[in-house]
């Protein structure tokens, strides 16, 4: 089959591409980023997936199917520059996988779709709309992509669409939200609060790509790993030490001090959990998780030991 | 008494994995040292009595459904303790914690990994579905703010409770809960206070604070009762089965009392 990758520059990106080459896929790849090293059977294109030439890529090389992994998370970008690419490149992948005759689309979105709050219940399911917006505008794009991928379920019926909401991933490429948040000796909590963390080791969550598009899904699903922790849980497992303080104290401290950077909106997320129910996609693929909770937290930590990096990441490629 | 707790928190029959963890974030360590204190409170300090233990089943979905008194919900403390300390294999009875607990530092914890989830109905559901004990208390923040003088009247009861236990085809064992309003008896409550504490209101006992006084109580548990349908029967039906469920209760409260 033959399957375009928007974003493919991403890490996650390049574990689903290498997998999809190994069970004989052929791949082609946008993204601005590029990708040093490439394998060189990947046919690449460094373009904007909202210009005219990532049209041309749909035009001239009609892929049978698409898995779109060209969204940024909250903190990359201005708000500006994330709705551009989170909302505009994906109405660009649904329209041009509309014309040029893409039979099957993946949309990789995320699990914080749900939002985390107070009132929000511990597993959510699919048919939940998402909460909290207020509180965490910088994840209104995103969930603006994720409610326009899953409209074409209904808009598009020709179009095979999976829009997955994978949970935080974590591993030796200490990429990602949670890993990101990880990364530091100290791991800062909002004192008086533990939230459960759902996670998946990056090799699944490629796996669970991957199998989204061989099991020919259509709907909407979340996806995860093993079963979640608390925070402070995590961040033992990981060998860091955590470190509670009141959350005014910690709005201030954020991004300074050696603390990892958090808008405030995102102080919710370490407050209260997002976790979800991933029955139903488990049930419709066979999709199983390799790695528990403590070999994920290990490959993660043997790369980025608390005192710092020990063993390098490999080189992407 | 360490031990006894340790030894009963091991003998739950909930899937804890090798960290002593389930997958609500129910922790063997913070059940410990909950039932602790919660030991000390049920047997030495209200030296409570619960009878009709045998109507809790030993395992498998049901829903504990009784009534609200004395200010703060004690009541559903020791209705917690009675399930682990009076059944054998103990069971852990989940209850619908007041939303504003999940609000506060440490409570929001503390509830989390004894178990005690926001009421939520979709908590409520999938702990069923789940085969866990339920706790509920159909009154909501209603009951636990009556007075001292209302303390064996029922306010109204939601119905929720009765559509959720007809879908999910669990059994409801009834129950009274008596002395709860003598421990904290309320002679007025503090909206405006409360709103600004974060909390509903704040009880007001003769002595102000609404701290128990060491009286005896007791908790009676009934037969279960059972209701056929899918839960999406008319208001009229459901609110007709919620009477039965109120009158039970109501009748086993009065009996209680004598």
């Amino acid at each position: 089959m033959k399957v375009l990758i928007p974003g493919i520059g991403g890490l996650l990106a390049r574990n689903v591409a290498r997998r999809l080459l190994a069970q004989g896929h052929r791949v082609i790849g946008i993204d601005p980023r590029g990708w040093p090293g490439a394998p060189a059977e990947i046919e690449l294109y460094p373009v904007d997936i909202r210009k005219r030439a990532a049209e041309q890529v749909f035009r001239h090389h009609r892929p049978e199917a698409v898995i779109h992994m060209a969204t940024i998370s909250a903190l990359l970008a201005d708000a500006e520059e994330r709705y551009r690419i989170n909302l505009g490149g994906t109405r660009a992948v649904f329209e041009h996988s509309n014309s040029y005759g893409v039979r099957q689309l993946v949309f990789v979105g995320r699990h914080t779709y749900y939002g985390a709050g107070p009132d929000a219940p511990l597993y959510h399911t699919e048919s939940e709309p998402p909460q909290e917006l207020g509180t965490y505008p910088e994840l209104a794009d995103l969930v603006a992509a994720d409610l326009y991928a899953a409209n074409a379920l209904w808009r598009l019926p020709a179009l095979q669409t999976a829009v997955l909401r994978i949970c935080y991933t974590l591993g030796p490429s200490g990429h990602g939200t949670l890993a990101s948040f990880l990364r530091g000796r100290f791991v800062p909590m909002v004192l008086g609060f533990d939230p459960l963390f759902h996670f998946i080791h990056e090799d699944d969550a490629a796996d669970a790509i991957v199998k989204a598009l061989s099991s020919k899904v259509r709907g909407i699903y979340n996806v995860a790993g093993p079963q979640p922790l608390p925070l402070s849980v995590i961040a033992a497992e990981a060998g860091r030490r955590a470190l509670p303080l009141p959350e005014s104290v910690l709005a201030l401290l954020v991004g300074r001090a050696g603390l990892p950077r958090l808008s405030r909106g995102a102080l919710a997320h370490i407050k209260y959990p997002i976790v979800v129910d991933a029955t139903l996609f488990r049930t419709e693929t066979g999709f199983a998780h390799r790695f528990d909770e403590l070999m994920t937290a290990r490959t993660f930590v043997d790369a980025f030991p608390p005192g710092g990096r020990r063993s390098p990441v490999p080189a992407p490629g | 008494m360490a031990d006894e707790i340790s030894a009963r928190v091991d003998r739950l029959e909930l899937p804890f994995d090798a960290r002593g963890m389930d997958d609500y974030g129910v922790s063997k360590w913070h059940l410990a040292m909950a039932f602790r204190l919660l030991t000390l409170l049920y047997r030495s300090y209200f030296r409570v009595r619960a009878e009709g233990m045998e109507h809790v089943p030993p395992r498998g979905r049901a829903m504990l459904v009784g009534n609200h008194s004395g200010g703060i919900a004690l009541d559903a403390a020791m209705v917690i303790a009675a399930c682990f300390l009076e059944m054998d294999p103990p069971r852990l009875a989940q209850g619908m914690a007041e939303k504003f607990l999940n609000r506060l530092p440490f409570s929001s914890v503390w509830t989390a990994r004894c178990g005690q989830l926001t009421g939520l109905p979709e908590h409520a559901q999938r702990l069923l579905e789940s085969d866990r004990l339920l706790l509920v208390f159909p009154e909501g923040a209603r009951g636990t703010a009556k007075l001292w003088k209302d303390r064996y009247s029922l306010v109204d009861f939601g119905t929720g409770f009765l559509r959720l236990a007809m879908k999910t085809k669990s059994p409801i064992v009834p129950f009274a809960f008596i002395g709860g309003g003598d421990a904290i008896p309320t002679v007025s409550n503090l909206y405006k206070i409360g709103k600004l504490i974060g909390i509903p209101y704040l009880p007001v006992t003769p002595w102000l604070l609404p701290l128990p006084r060491p009286v005896r109580l007791s908790v009676h548990f009934g037969e279960p009762l059972r209701f056929e349908g899918t839960g999406d029967e008319d208001d009229e039906a459901i609110q007709r089965s919620v009477d039965q469920v109120k009158e039970r209760i109501a009748g086993m409260i009065e009996r209680s009392r004598r």
